[in-house]
């Protein structure tokens, strides 16, 4: 209890410290803007990456998205974090890039593109307790990047910003322009289809420790 | 409590977003159905995984290039009017 009260005392003050920093920038110090940089490109960087896929993509969106976030700092008037509302400039710029990229198929939030039938689990076999260490640092990346980068686009994007960037439901939906109902559906579809995926590089080895099998 | 309500329910239950009622209920299908403790648990994993591991890291440089390019381009720029 203490422990989360200090934490909400935290999370209050960087979100007054942020707003200080954003009405600086709004009066034009633009010192106070590269705080808010700093403090978020990384995010930015990795939201642009997970949806684009493409590396020069993603350079692209973090520079547009901090610019059109400067730009448009007068029409950010505090209701949300400033961090949702930048999210939200960078999802777009990034679904932008990709259907500029993939002009034949449709890159769309909407796509409900399988049935109940394809997130179904088909992989029963339990995991080693900690089966990231299995591998090292690059293989393990390689394959986290490999695996995810085969999810469709909305699945993707959803899962990012409610699982890895841990942004809420509801932002989410905001974000999106979804439904909380279908962002709930996109996430565990998102979930369940990347631990199928994964089933085969961390399922516990048939002679491991532990196979109650 | 059939396996595909379990399912349905399982994004709420890793969540912590549900009553505590449906939460018992879940918890008891979970005690004798292996197939979806090990779903749930895998499913629990694969979010931690992605969560604790940087898949799209920025490297310093790069990172250092990005904030001089948006800070100089920022400098000759002003805000637009409110709408």
């Amino acid at each position: 209890m203490r422990m989360e009260a200090i934490q909400s005392k935290a999370t209050e003050s960087a979100v007054s410290d942020e707003l200080a920093l954003v009405q600086a920038a709004k009066q034009g110090d633009v010192s106070a803007f590269e705080q808010l940089v700093k403090r978020y490109d990384r995010n930015i960087f990795r939201i642009a990456q997970h949806i684009t896929q493409n590396r020069e993509d993603a350079e692209d969106v973090v520079q547009d998205a901090f610019l059109k976030a400067y730009e448009n700092l007068e029409q950010f008037q505090g209701n949300s974090k400033f961090y949702t509302w930048l999210v939200r400039i960078a999802v777009n710029e990034s679904l932008m890039k990709l259907r500029r990229r993939k002009t034949s198929k449709t890159v769309s939030m909407d796509e409900d593109v399988e049935t109940e039938e394809g997130s179904m689990p088909r992989e029963f076999a339990d995991w080693s307790p900690n089966p990231e260490q299995q591998y090292g640092q690059s293989e393990l990346g390689d394959i986290l990047r490999k695996t995810i980068q085969g999810l469709p686009t909305s699945f993707r994007t959803v899962f990012v910003l409610r699982d890895v960037e841990g942004l809420s439901t509801e932002e989410t939906a905001e974000m999106l322009s979804l439904s909380i109902p279908a962002v709930k559906s996109r996430l565990l579809r998102a979930r369940l289809q990347l631990r199928e995926r994964l089933n085969r590089y961390f399922k516990k080895n048939k002679d491991g420790d532990g196979n109650h099998q | 409590m059939k396996c595909t309500e379990f399912l349905k329910e399982l994004t709420d239950y890793l969540d912590g977003t549900m009553d505590s009622a449906t939460r018992v209920e879940l918890e008891e299908h979970l005690q004798w159905c292996h197939n979806c403790y090990v779903v749930c648990n895998t499913t629990k994993m694969t979010i931690e995984i992605y969560r604790n591991n940087e898949v799209y890291d920025l490297p310093d440089p790069l990172r250092t290039k990005l904030q001089t390019a948006i800070i100089s381009k920022c400098k000759g720029k002003k805000h637009k009017p409110e709408a």
